[in-house]
């Protein structure tokens, strides 16, 4: 195939157009940084569409080996890149989202002083992504795994001289170190027992092995590894609490990396690894049971979130949590299929709030919003857009991949009628949660301060310090106009299951669910029930979508008094959902504040001081004492020095005498 | 009759610890200069007194390099204690404590 040749050039494009701008984009010009960033960023995004349209199914996978690295003894990985049908439409994602997001932050970073090296960072992450999803073995995968957190990581603290900023770009890297921890562990003992990390050899010895049914034996160590890896990466429970933070990142930022590409690297690998959990159903429970509990948890916060942002991202936490509730009823391409989707729709929310949050002046606070509908027309259609699709309301992309999802939970052998309850229960308050969020900022009047005197977003709130909210430039609105079609149309894809027949190649296993609905020659009375039950399941799913429209509506539209009236009428529980479940304070105290102080107590001022220090330091003071005794020695006297002689000759003829003696 | 060699070597030893302890005692740094002098002459005494007795020459060879270096020695050293006094008019050497003049 010649077009595998070219695979390679795909992550190594924005690379290069990292490495100008990063090196030279102080010296150039604005206008010479944005076409640097965007014509590689481009240029990689038409290769890949060139690729999707010479991909044929039949000759899938391709593999193109670039060149060897490390070889030792029987294990071997090379620069090697795969593509099959679960990589091409990851990389057809993470390009054109990212190449939409990249045409947006010109105009959202154009008053930023540090334009050049956010437009490197930027493609600097695109590289690692693409590394990552076209990686042919754990190894080159993990390299663009740790790369995508350290883009994350100078892309949260973008705005460094903002403490806050600074903090959450640590949390963000120190959580996902933890995630990393097991997902080495995983490789290793990947490499301990099958003495290699490429996918096809893994893989093929892990499909000769028996379905470990009970106990917890290596294929669920490692699964239930790989998920603590892909919990630290996609914000699952409980290594969450880095996402909201990440908030503090420019807003570009929050859509493609924190919403749409990076945080969907977990549910990606688990999709990819779906052999090893396929053969342990223990460790698909794990991922099933933590998808659905993190989606309903993280839509319970997202309800009392004032801040926009905050809002979606506990939104985005909980979407995450359907795609790993589809992983983890092995309804593989469901949860690819939402992240897909969801990709487009929340990135989209990202954006569209990034554009409010330009045209307000960088007020973040929902409660200073509202009644922006005439203000920023084209911002507030494609909002509305987002909205009804992530409230799963047909025909909008959400509609077709959350029901899919929930009725795989119900359907799938892995499944039950717990994880479809609380799907549906979730799906309502994200319902509800997302329009709150826009009755709250489009509709009424608006609440906001006249003066537009808020600089909380670096140089960004004292460019617009006038009053009117105003629409953004057209170079932010063409991204979110294209995003909204996306979001409009992506679902159609899967109507007849066309999207879960080109994965099921990549998902054989899976393949026989998806054939279990396509086939009309069984017995049409079974088939028929199902398809009622199927009816009746999206009927209540699109219902809880209404409802949660409808609640919002009454709430934060019709009666504005209600929800406070209602929050002291529950009293704590509201104080609990408000303050996130204090799941941070619990965290600080339990694992926070034990580690920060046995670290003063012990490690700083027992071990480094009181050994370390305290060694060198007593070494020193001693030898200094010693010398300071024996200086004396050297008075000048002479009498005394010849003294030393004498006793010293005596000393030696007497040793002498006694050695001759005995 | 010939004087047996342990006589030699006790009146050597004797010489070389009547300089020793003169070296040590004395203030004074000619009386210490002429301590150091017999040091030196209680040593050539042993070299002659083993070089009679094993009758070889080596030992009475050495005893001339010794004198040399001697006289070496005291010519430098007399230079340097008459600059000593000039400079500190005194001879005693616990003045003389500094290194330098």
């Amino acid at each position: 195939m010649t077009q595998n040749s070219n695979l390679w050039l795909i992550p190594l494009l924005p690379l290069a157009g990292a490495a100008v701008n990063g090196v030279f984009g102080r010296r150039l010009s604005k206008t010479a940084i944005t076409s640097i960033a965007l014509a590689f960023c481009g240029a990689a995004f038409l290769l890949a569409l060139k690729v999707a349209l010479g991909f044929s199914s039949s000759e899938a996978p391709y593999s193109f080996d670039l060149a060897h690295w490390i070889r030792a003894g029987d294990f071997q990985a090379d620069f090697s890149f795969y593509l099959d049908q679960l990589s091409l439409v990851m990389l057809l994602v993470v390009t054109g989202v990212g190449f939409l997001i990249h045409i947006y932050s010109v105009g959202y970073m154009a008053e930023d002083d540090g334009y050049y090296r956010f437009m490197s960072y930027l493609n600097l992450f695109m590289f690692f992504m693409l590394t990552l999803v076209l990686a042919k073995n754990y190894l080159l995968m993990f390299i663009g795994w740790e790369g995508v957190g350290l883009a994350s990581y100078l892309l949260i603290g973008f705005w460094f001289t903002k403490d806050s900023a600074a903090a959450a770009g640590k949390k963000a890297f120190i959580v996902n170190r933890i995630g990393d921890f097991g997902f080495m562990i995983a490789l290793f003992l990947m490499i301990q027992h099958f003495h290699s990390l490429d996918f096809t050899t893994v893989f093929a010895q892990v499909a000769g092995k028996a379905t470990e049914t009970a106990g917890v034996g290596l294929l669920t160590s490692i699964g239930l590894l790989l998920m603590v890896g892909a919990a630290g990466k996609s914000a699952q429970i409980p290594l969450y609490v880095w996402l909201p933070d990440a908030m503090e990142g420019p807003t570009p930022v929050s859509a493609l990396i924190h919403a749409a590409t990076m945080v969907t690297a977990g549910v990606y690998m688990v999709a990819r690894s779906h052999v090893i959990f396929e053969h342990a159903p223990g460790a698909l429970t794990v991922v099933a049971v933590i998808g659905t509990l993190t989606a309903l948890f993280a839509a319970t916060i997202g309800i009392a979130q004032t801040d926009i942002k905050k809002v979606l991202a506990y939104s985005t936490i909980s979407q995450l949590g359907y795609m790993f509730m589809a992983c983890g009823v092995a309804a593989f391409s469901a949860g690819i299929f939402h992240l897909m989707t969801h990709a487009f729709f929340k990135g989209l929310l990202f954006l569209a709030a990034g554009s409010v949050i330009h045209g307000v002046g960088g007020e973040q606070d929902m409660r200073k919003m509202g009644g922006l509908r005439k203000h920023m027309p084209v911002t507030f259609w494609t909002m509305t857009i987002a909205t009804f699709a992530i409230a799963g309301i047909p025909p909008l992309a959400g509609f077709f991949s959350k029901d899919e999802i929930l009725w795989m939970a119900y359907i799938s052998p892995h499944g039950s009628w717990i994880f479809w309850l609380i799907g549906v229960v979730t799906a309502f308050i994200t319902s509800f949660y997302m329009f709150r969020l826009w009755f709250m900022t489009f509709f009424g009047e608006y609440r906001g301060a006249a003066g537009g005197d808020t600089h909380g977003h670096g140089n960004h709130g004292s460019e617009h310090g006038h009053g009117e909210p105003h629409e953004s430039p057209w170079v932010m609105l063409g991204p979110l106009v294209i995003l909204a079609v996306l979001s409009f149309v992506g679902g159609w894809v899967n109507i007849h299951h066309g999207f879960d027949l080109f994965l099921s190649p990549v998902f054989r296993s899976h393949a026989a669910v998806v054939q279990l609905k396509a086939l009309t020659t069984q017995e049409s009375s079974q088939l028929e029930a199902r398809d009622r039950l199927e009816l009746a399941f999206t009927g209540i799913s699109v219902a809880v979508g209404f409802l949660g429209l409808f609640l919002a509506w009454l709430l934060y539209h019709k009666r504005r008094d209600l929800p406070e009236k209602i929050a002291i009428s529950l009293g704590d529980l509201c104080h609990a959902v408000v303050n996130k479940y204090y799941v941070d304070e619990l965290y600080a105290s339990v694992f926070i504040k034990p580690l920060v102080e046995g670290s003063t107590v012990i490690l700083w001022k027992g071990v480094d001081q009181g050994m370390i220090d305290a060694t060198v330091n007593n070494a020193a003071s001693e030898a200094r004492h010693v010398s300071d005794n024996v200086r004396h020695m050297q008075s000048g006297n002479l009498r005394s020095y010849a003294g030393w002689i004498a006793a010293g000759g005596a000393a030696v003829i007497a040793y002498m005498v006694w050695m001759g003696v005995r | 009759m010939t004087i047996p060699l342990s006589y030699y070597l006790l009146l050597s030893g004797i010489l070389f610890v009547c300089g020793v302890l003169g070296f040590l005692i004395k203030r004074n740094i000619i009386t210490i200069f002429m301590s150091i002098e017999l040091m030196l002459n209680g040593v050539n005494l042993s070299f002659v007194a083993f070089a009679a007795h094993w009758h070889a020459l080596s030992g009475q060879v050495f005893v001339f390099f010794v004198m040399v270096v001697a006289a070496a020695e005291a010519a430098v050293g007399l230079a340097i204690i008459i600059a000593v006094y000039r400079t500190r008019e005194t001879l005693n050497v616990d003045q003389v404590n500094l290194l330098k003049l």
